[in-house]
């Protein structure tokens, strides 16, 4: 327990260090002004979210090979934690895009998957509710997410291909984008800092799943006497 | 039994059972004609904007049919308690999969195009000058539409509200379909139609990378 609190200052005082970088340490962009701070939160919480759901499908497909619980848990907290973080990065970029591109959400290849990703750990979420059997319910989920995980590079491909109204990529695009190398450290220690809050509310979800995996198996055995 | 002969035998079932009933077929092909007369008061038909929209709301239509009709494919197996039996019968239970995914992609194909001239003639968009293509196109998209929903069928036949989770899990799953399927099929309907190889060859990456799946994982879901 009181491990746990540490972590949990920790990890508060992380996050909080960020913010405060994003506010005060990393210059104003010329353009766009200091909306463009969100941009940390943003980014950082897209690369979690991603992580978190990369987590997920490594421990979908470690389920169905070794059919260990722990697995199971450890991928629906992990497809938990990722679709909080997948939210905040859909609600804060249209606050970010309305005053810099003068509309809330336009239809170019990294909101649609994003998107559509969104869609598709929210039925990863919603399968896990309509199967009562915990080992079927195990198993199926965790096909889905290894189908849903596949098919992420193809939404993402699809849209960019055809639907092009795309904004310069900044991170990793081409000749001309780039950041400032102050914006870059606040960036990257954003980014450690949502990992380690990823961490902890994994952890926790993880506790809570393992705990009610346990109870729903004594309660089998407790049936079947 | 050879993967080839027990797929071959299982696919004739498949076949038989849907003939001898029709249910299937029918249905369906009833649901895209609404769908696709509803569809007209949404817009304005006129020849310029059909060809906008007309490729959309032909695979959107496509797709929700074919999430309607993949319901059966595992549920009627499960109401018979056949599916033991099946799995019995074959020794590679791939076979079932690719049995299950060839019919479906065949009763999809033949709905679509019956369905294909009446849409020309209500849509006002000539579709004979290209028909070969077109017909590429919609093999490759309901061979995806099959691959990734007998998959997923097998999954919601054995949970609750499984009319409700069939579309939901397999509609945002087809996202790249919708996608590379409309944008080649707009590209056959323009006023001068052309082939848009870039959308055929998505198509069959995405039809291989499911099939590969599926072969890779098809047995666990049909464990006991």
């Amino acid at each position: 327990m009181k491990k746990q609190v540490l972590a949990a200052a920790i990890v508060f005082l992380l996050v909080a260090a960020a913010a405060y970088g994003a506010f005060f340490v990393a210059p104003t962009e010329r353009t766009m002004g200091p909306i463009q701070r969100i941009f940390y939160l943003h980014v950082s919480s897209a690369w979690t979210g991603l992580c978190a759901f990369f987590i997920c499908f490594v421990a979908n497909v470690l389920y169905v090979f070794r059919r260990q619980p722990q697995w199971d848990w450890l991928s629906i907290s992990a497809a938990e934690v990722g679709l909080v973080f997948t939210t905040v990065v859909l609600v804060s970029g249209p606050i970010w895009a309305h005053p810099v591109w003068g509309i809330w959400w336009t239809w170019d290849a990294r909101l649609t998957s994003t998107f559509i990703l969104w869609l598709l750990y929210a039925c990863f979420l919603l399968l896990r509710t309509l199967v009562e059997e915990p080992d079927r319910r195990a198993l199926f989920s965790a096909l889905f997410g290894i189908f849903a995980f596949l098919d992420v590079p193809l939404v993402f491909g699809s849209i960019r291909w055809w639907r092009t109204q795309h904004p310069q990529p900044v991170v990793m695009g081409g000749s001309g984008s780039g950041l400032d190398p102050t914006m870059w450290k606040v960036l990257f220690f954003s980014w450690f800092a949502m990992l380690a809050l990823m961490a902890l509310l994994m952890r926790a979800r993880y506790v809570m799943e393992a705990a009610r995996g346990e109870l729903e198996m004594v309660r089998h055995e407790a049936e079947a006497v | 039994m050879s993967l080839f002969s027990s797929t071959t035998a299982l696919l004739g079932k498949e076949l038989r059972t849907e003939f001898r009933s029709r249910e299937l077929l029918t249905t369906t092909v009833v649901f895209i004609l609404m769908v696709i007369v509803l569809f007209s008061f949404t817009f304005d038909p006129t020849y310029n904007e059909s060809r906008r929209f007309g490729p959309g709301l032909l695979w959107l239509a496509f797709l929700f049919a074919a999430s309607l009709m993949l319901q059966p494919c595992f549920l009627r197996e499960q109401n018979n308690d056949t599916l033991s039996a099946l799995r019995l019968s074959v020794s590679d239970p791939f076979a079932i999969f690719l049995a299950k995914l060839v019919a479906n992609t065949l009763f999809l194909l033949f709905t679509e195009l019956l369905m294909l001239p009446i849409f020309a003639i209500l849509y006002n968009v000539p579709v004979l000058r290209v028909l070969g293509q077109l017909i590429l196109v919609f093999f490759l998209g309901s061979l995806g539409v099959s691959i990734a929903g007998t998959a997923l069928s097998a999954i919601s036949a054995q949970a609750r509200m499984r009319e409700l989770l069939l579309p939901l899990l397999l509609l945002p799953l087809l996202t790249p379909v919708l996608v590379a399927s409309t944008q080649v099929t707009v590209g056959l309907l323009d006023a001068s139609p052309f082939l848009e190889w870039k959308g055929v060859g998505f198509l069959v990456i995405f039809d291989v990378v499911f099939l590969t799946a599926l072969w890779l994982f098809g047995e666990y879901l049909l464990e006991e």
